[in-house]
């Protein structure tokens, strides 16, 4: 691995998303958005305090997932994966240089959800700020990471969206927004505590409803950015030089 | 000195692709400080060997050997320089930002973009963003990036399909003046007629070697006075013998 050409990598894909104002401005506005419209839709209840944290963890995740997984199979379609393994860029250079870039626009598109949801949607926060800022970033940029990992088995456009159901829908509805997953049969309690996207979930539900649970909050981060960390590994390892 | 040794040597390489031998048994070498012209009909395995050559490609048996080093080598990714099939650069960067970046990976002085986009004539059009290029000019940011860093040996995959008559004798001129300093170039191509311009050319047909020849001596050895009329002899000797041989 080279900072050099990882930075390099970074500087181009950002220069590159600079030329599409429309994805910036789809990618920065519409978790907002979204989340402005469940506080409407729950606007006469309590429910949007209880599952607001957990939206703050979902559509981004959901979001940097498809962006970064589509960007990187264009880029295998392209032939200009096949030029750049030809020549002298790690693998890691360029699955780091995306995670650099397209985390960089995870903390922008989290920090204006954040603010969005605290100060517009009014949704109370015990905890500190900016613990909530930190575990809403490093799960933003989990998103990010498995779209890296995923792309590598995607083929096709279809195959990359068919991802979706598959690796991201599970995570959804075992991570505890529709029933506590200390609720879920054990089975799948179990298979829950796996699922990178629960501690996200768990890590923003115990920012926002206590006060004094740093500790918690940071074992909760602490994972999910392990989780990020080993998909930018496997992200390289599944990057091949030689293909058939 | 190393150099006596060819650019490049496959020996008994075979290439399985899909569910059927891609190149079988090819055993062929790529002189030094030559334009070496790779012809053959479509789907004779021309961009697969090269995929070979530049280290891209899987392959299921023999060997290919690079500039000295076996293909793929860490060492060669800094000496080969590559031109995909269709034009492999961003099309949302400028043909400014495109030969930056790849400048970089590359490691190129940094008054090598300047002088590879004079090199395919595309100064005037360095800011224009390569996604509203025309389809000879996107083939020619392509080869350029493929010539940044002056590379010891050039792998070029069709690099002059879609361009005038006029862009594509500059082109030739250019690879005969870059083989001149010593630079190897393999360079495949469908239009007969640039076959003349190699100094060397290798036919391939189903993923055999049908000849290894100058361009006077292809002619000599088929009996004809062009370049069309030899590939049409040679392709149809070849038909022949494997209906006898079936
Ligand atoms: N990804 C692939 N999977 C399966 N088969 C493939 C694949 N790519 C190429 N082939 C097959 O391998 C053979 C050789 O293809 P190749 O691209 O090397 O031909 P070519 O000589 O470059 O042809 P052209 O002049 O049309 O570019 C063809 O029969 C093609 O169908
Ligand atoms: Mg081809």
């Amino acid at each position: 691995m080279n900072p050099r050409l990882t930075l390099a990598t970074t500087a181009r894909v950002l220069t590159q998303i600079r030329h599409d104002p429309r994805t910036i401005a789809l990618l920065v506005l519409v978790p907002s958005l979204l989340i402005g419209l469940m506080a409407w839709i729950f606007v006469n209840s309590t429910v949007f305090e209880s599952i607001g944290p957990a939206l703050l963890a979902l559509f981004p995740f959901i979001i940097m997932f498809l962006i970064t997984s589509i960007t990187t199979l264009r880029e295998r379609r392209s032939g200009t994966l096949e030029r750049l393994m030809t020549m002298p860029l790690g693998k890691f250079d360029f699955i780091v240089g995306y995670t650099l870039a397209f985390g960089l626009l995870a903390i922008i598109q989290s920090l204006i959800a954040v603010g969005y949801a605290v100060w517009v949607c009014g949704l109370t926060i015990s905890g500190n700020i900016w613990l909530l800022i930190l575990v809403a970033v490093v799960n933003a940029i989990l998103g990010t990471t498995l779209g890296l990992f995923a792309s590598a088995f995607a083929a096709t456009e279809f195959q990359v969206v068919q991802f979706m159901p598959a690796l991201v829908f599970p995570q959804v509805l075992l991570g505890g927004i529709f029933l506590p997953r200390d609720q879920m049969p054990d089975v799948l309690h179990s298979i829950s505590d796996w699922l990178p996207l629960s501690h996200s979930i768990e890590a923003l539900q115990t920012v926002t409803t206590e006060a004094a649970a740093t500790g918690t909050v940071l074992r909760e981060v602490g994972i999910v950015a392990l989780w990020a960390l080993a998909f930018v590994i496997l992200g390289s390892i599944t990057l091949r030089r030689k293909t058939a | 000195m190393m150099n006596s040794t060819p650019a490049v040597v496959t020996a008994e390489l075979r290439v399985h692709r899909g569910k059927s031998d891609v190149i079988t048994d090819l055993s062929v070498s790529v002189p030094r400080g030559q334009v070496v012209g790779l012809l053959g009909p479509s789907g004779s395995g021309k961009s697969t060997l090269m995929r070979a050559i530049v280290g891209a490609q899987k392959i299921a048996g023999g060997t290919v050997t690079v500039l000295g080093a076996p293909a793929g080598s860490p060492s060669l990714r800094r000496r080969i320089g590559y031109v995909t099939q269709a034009p492999s650069v961003y099309e949302d960067l400028t043909i400014e930002q495109n030969l930056r970046y790849f400048g970089r990976v590359i490691g190129a002085p940094a008054g090598d973009v300047a002088r590879v986009v004079a090199e395919v004539d595309l100064a005037p059009q360095l800011k224009q963003l390569a996604g509203s290029l025309s389809g000879g000019q996107l083939n020619r940011v392509s080869l350029a990036a493929a010539l940044l860093g002056s590379p010891e040996l050039l792998v070029l995959d069709e690099p002059t399909v879609g361009l005038d008559p006029v862009l594509r004798h500059d082109l030739w001129q250019l690879f005969a003046s870059l083989a001149q300093t010593g630079v190897s170039l393999l360079v495949s191509s469908h239009v007969m007629d640039e076959a003349r311009r190699c100094d060397r050319i290798l036919l391939l047909h189903e993923g055999k070697l049908l000849a290894d020849e100058t361009p006077a001596g292809l002619l000599q050895q088929t009996n004809t006075l062009d370049a069309d009329d030899a590939f049409l002899t040679l392709i149809a000797r070849a038909n022949h013998r494997d209906g006898a041989a079936a």
